[in-house]
């Protein structure tokens, strides 16, 4: 019975370890020093753009992915046909 | 000058006051003049697993609201001649500890003692804030678990935030302490092992304390478990966590492990 549990049973320590590293990936990006870093780079983003072209607040996204190795800032801006002339 | 340790952790009944008082008498043992504050007010517990329960007259709060003078709140150990306690308020409201009062009692036994060892209440809250805030080192008590890990991770980022030293722009000494460890659960795979705790902290190890029943027998009977059985597996953990303290470069073994010929000679290295 015993030898059977010790086959049978995966060991738990490794995921134990794995959700932790998930977990806080996150956590870290979202305690770090820059709490509101994404906020204050949507703003500051929002408004150089703004100055040459009309755009809608809310069809702008900004998104972080930390990797252990590397980070990614993904910025997606959603510019209407027009744009362009109304600033202009 | 004193160096001023902050003994912390996120999460509450991961061994610091035991690793306070343990930390404490071993460097006092060592004839160190030690002072350990109990910085839990509201719950102190300090004094009990020091054995000094019945010897509290004035505390922490007493002396930061000016009722008591310093010297009369600390109580001298009656083991070793070098070793006091100030101990925490159990019955007053927890706000009494200003940041100034704080600030100024720090000062006072920075300035007569070799080290000031701040035993933190767990959490996040301002009690652990200010128990931090003057710390030189800080050493991080975790178990071998994810709710111990993950709370850690935070007190780390406050530590890095939080602190003087952080505000002064220097670098906060951190070190690593895991408590109840068992290497055999850990073999099995059913323990987080010490290489996973450190490259998830990714902070220095100080020592890793076994999971051991010296530790329970020593709070019982009111004595630090460095100074109740010196020669038990948790007690030399400790008194090595003191030696690498002081800045000796010893090799951590984990305690109990069965170790290989080589293993022997190449212990786990201590940053």
């Amino acid at each position: 019975m015993n030898l059977l549990r010790l086959f049978s049973r995966p060991r738990s320590a490794p995921a134990a370890r794995e959700r932790l590293q998930v977990l806080l990936a996150h956590e870290r990006a979202a305690t770090g020093g820059d709490a509101d870093l994404l906020g204050k780079l949507r703003d500051e983003i929002l408004r150089a753009i703004s100055k040459h072209m009309q755009i809608d607040d809310n069809k702008v996204s900004v998104r972080m992915e930390r990797g252990p190795q590397v980070s990614t800032l993904a910025v997606d801006i959603e510019v209407p046909f027009d744009a362009g002339k109304k600033a202009a | 000058m004193g160096k001023v340790i902050v003994v912390t952790s996120g999460k509450g009944g991961v061994g610091k006051t035991t690793s306070s008082a343990a930390l404490g008498a071993a460097l006092a043992q060592g004839g160190d003049k030690v002072v350990v504050v109990d910085f839990d007010v509201g719950l102190r517990n300090l004094d009990l697993v020091m054995g000094a329960e019945r010897r509290v007259v004035y505390d922490l709060v007493n002396v930061i609201q000016g009722e008591a003078k310093l010297t009369q709140a600390l109580i001298r150990d009656k083991r070793v001649e070098t070793l006091y306690l100030l101990p925490a308020s159990q019955t007053r409201d927890k706000d009494n500890l200003t940041s100034e009062g704080v600030a100024a009692v720090i000062g006072a036994l920075k300035a007569n003692f070799d080290w000031v060892i701040c035993d933190s209440p767990a959490g996040i809250e301002r009690g652990a804030t200010l128990a931090m805030r003057h710390a030189d080192i800080a050493i991080v008590v975790t178990n071998p678990e994810v709710s111990s890990v993950r709370d850690s991770d935070r007190i780390i980022g406050l530590l890095d935030s939080k602190t003087l030293k952080a505000e002064n722009g220097e670098r906060m000494e951190k070190h690593l302490l895991l408590t109840r460890y068992d290497p055999l659960r850990a073999e099995r795979g059913d323990m987080l092992k010490v290489d996973d705790v450190l490259e998830i902290l990714s902070i220095p190890l100080l020592g890793i304390i076994p999971e051991s029943m010296d530790v329970l027998r020593a709070s019982n009977i009111g004595s630090p478990v460095t100074l109740a059985d010196q020669g038990s597996a948790p007690a030399l953990a400790y008194f090595d966590a003191v030696r690498r303290l002081k800045g000796e470069q010893l090799p951590v073994t984990v305690p109990g492990e069965k170790r290989g010929f080589f293993g022997k000679f190449f212990g786990r290295k201590a940053a």
